[in-house]
């Protein structure tokens, strides 16, 4: 298990690493140089190569890479231009918001979809199994933006049950918690339809095996074999699916942030986008890119951990 | 005395072509302390009873008719919930494939503890039971083992696990539906040993389906011959194996490899194929591939008994 994890930290690096490359490419490929849209257009050109020098835009493309690839692995990420802050700092501020955000979308997901995958593979062909199908596809298809702005015309605006916009009173838990709700939703609704699916598709498969069958002759409870011995094994690749399903979700979220108005790394982003703040944008992007390989390392370690059958192969 | 009583078990299968009668009139005795063995190819009911027995069959299908009295009742009439409480405890069976009969994410220990969850003892004796059982089916370090999941062990070593599990509640009937078929030969003499050892330990019945015949001949004090959901004949080990009445039975014996007395390329087999049981068939079920098939066998059914020897076929009346 140790050399596993060691193993798929190892890689995790290596992919954060062309993660990086990726984007210093991307940054370095966009038309115009960095330092005149720092300056303005009524910078001289002596201001102009002065702070060229100073970002270090004037070595050799490689030498860049290096310094970027180097300061980045150490957690700087440059200032960004508007305040002269260090843009990993400006990142870190803002991330609590966003992984609170997408946590409420996991805890939807999960607390919807799996309940209702399983009730459906239990119950299935009956009526509830195929509106839940039908829920399913429709939440899936529909963008998060969508969802966002409904659930925001809905609960906040016509019924008022939920509070519209901000992510409320500093310091006051239950307040932000109740601000919490509506974009999580958001976020998470069409990971409901998922995660419903694949549990469904899953237990389906599981409870046709023979090992199901000879719990049924060992004469275990129902309920036993359905939560003991079926979704135990039907929820492993469910557990990977979310992985994937957060790296979505992180995309989901600049919506949700900016519909909302909550704070956040995907406003964050969109702010720093409409004010040309590059160093932010990259180094956010940056951040969020590790957070996503992270979180898939821990999906993977988690699956290693419930299948004994992984767990004794490494 | 008997254990288990089956009369006229009719069982049916709703399919996209119609009902099929996957089971016809199936009568089956099973002695007190005896091993009844069933055998017949592929397709002729075998599955279907055991399922029929634990009230596990698929959703299409349904107990038509008949009865299966076992202790004092009659299976076909329990709910649900009554006969959980019979499976595992008063009836346990051991499946045919042991790869995958047991839950890979799940310890020995916990299943075995789970397969006690009636029982009031508490963890730790239910633990020392569990430690026991598995001495008993001669697994090494028990102790150890029960810590251990299902892919850590061997095929032999997950039947011998298997086999533990199905006698821990000491049963009065353990169905063994083709308990080696999965496994290499040479721990087939192995695994029958252990099963007769601890059926006689335990004093249960025990319903043995095989289509290995010598096995059967060897293990079994009963023999239910079973072709296309009917049975033809029933009766002793010795009345089967050594005055077969059936030509199904005669045949199915000529078939054995074991029993070619000449090197041969070339193993006999029985031609024709299985009638369509989507379609009602009169008459004698074997007639289509039966070579002494006469006028009457197309019409009429027949049912003889002498001494325990039961047969279907007109023959034995000329």
């Amino acid at each position: 298990m140790l050399i596993y994890s060691l193993k798929r930290l190892a890689l995790a690096v290596l992919i954060v690493s062309v993660a990086m490359f990726l984007l210093f490419t991307m940054i370095y490929l966009i038309p115009g140089d960095p330092a005149s849209v720092a300056l303005g257009p009524r910078a001289t050109e002596a201001m102009r190569e002065a702070l060229l020098v100073k970002m270090g835009l004037d070595q050799p493309v490689w030498i860049q890479f290096w310094n970027f690839f180097v300061n980045a692995w150490q957690g700087d990420l440059g200032t960004e231009i508007l305040s002269n802050r260090p843009v990993f700092h400006v990142v870190m501020e803002q991330l609590p918001w966003t992984l609170a955000l997408i946590t409420g979308g996991m805890v939807w997901s999960i607390a919807l979809g799996i309940p209702l995958g399983c009730w459906t593979a239990v119950k299935r062909g009956g009526l509830a199994d195929r509106l839940i199908g039908v829920f399913s596809v429709a939440v899936i298809a529909v963008p998060s933006f969508v969802i966002a702005i409904y659930a925001l015309l809905i609960f906040a605006v016509s019924l008022r049950w939920l509070p519209a916009i901000g992510a409320g009173d500093p310091g006051n838990l239950g307040d932000q918690l109740l601000h919490l709700i509506l974009p999580s939703l958001a976020v998470g609704l069409g990971w409901v339809g998922y995660i419903a699916r694949m549990v469904r598709a899953s237990m389906l498969e599981v409870l046709e095996a023979p090992h199901i069958r000879t719990a049924r002759a060992f004469g275990l409870p129902d309920r036993q074999i359905t939560y003991r011995y079926a979704l135990s094994i039907a929820i492993l690749p469910t557990v990977t699916l979310l992985g994937v399903g957060i790296g979505q979700m992180l995309s989901s979220a600049v919506f949700a942030e900016i519909v909302f108005a909550r704070p956040g790394v995907g406003k964050l982003v969109y702010d720093a986008i409409l004010t040309r703040n590059f160093p932010l944008v990259s180094g956010a992007v940056l951040v969020t890119t590790a957070l996503f390989i992270a979180i898939n390392l821990v999906a993977d370690l988690i699956v290693g951990y419930l299948d004994p059958r992984v767990r004794s192969r490494l | 005395m008997n254990v288990l009583e089956i009369q006229n078990l009719n069982v049916a299968f709703a399919t996209g072509g119609g009902f099929l009668r996957a089971l016809k009139n199936v009568s089956i005795d099973i002695p007190e302390y005896c091993i009844v063995g069933v055998v017949g190819e592929s397709g002729c009911g075998k599955s279907t009873l055991i399922n029929s027995i634990l009230r596990l069959l698929p959703e299409n299908g349904s107990i038509d008719t008949g009865s299966i009295q076992f202790e004092g009742r009659d299976l076909a009439q329990l709910n649900l919930s009554q006969m959980q409480g019979i499976r595992g405890s008063r009836i346990s069976t051991v499946f045919q494939d042991p790869m995958d009969a047991l839950n890979p994410v799940l310890s020995i220990a916990e299943q075995m503890l789970h397969i006690q969850y009636r029982s009031d003892l508490s963890r730790k004796k239910k633990n020392a039971r569990s430690i026991e059982m598995l001495r008993r089916v001669r697994i090494p370090d028990p102790e150890s083992a029960l810590k251990r999941y299902p892919h850590e062990f061997s095929g032999g070593m997950k039947q011998r696990i298997a086999i533990a599990m199905a006698m821990m509640m000491e049963p009065a009937l353990l169905i063994a539906d083709e308990p080696t078929t999965a496994l290499d030969a040479t721990l087939e003499v192995a695994i029958i040993n252990l099963l007769k050892e601890l059926q006689s330990q335990i004093k249960c019945s025990m319903l043995f389906i095989s289509h290995h015949l010598g096995l059967v001949a060897e293990l079994c004090d009963e023999v239910v011959v079973m072709y296309a959901g009917e049975v033809l004949e029933r009766g002793s080990a010795r009345q089967i194996f050594h005055d077969p009445w059936h030509p199904y039975t005669q045949r199915l014996l000529d078939c054995d490899p074991a029993s070619q007395t000449l090197r041969t390329r070339h193993l006999p087999t029985i031609p024709g194929e299985i009638p369509d049981l989507r379609r009602d068939q009169e008459g004698c079920i074997f007639r289509s591939r039966c070579q002494f098939c006469e006028e009457v066998c197309k019409t009429v059914p027949a049912e003889v008994e002498t001494e325990g020897h039961h047969v279907r076929c007109h023959r034995l009346f000329q």
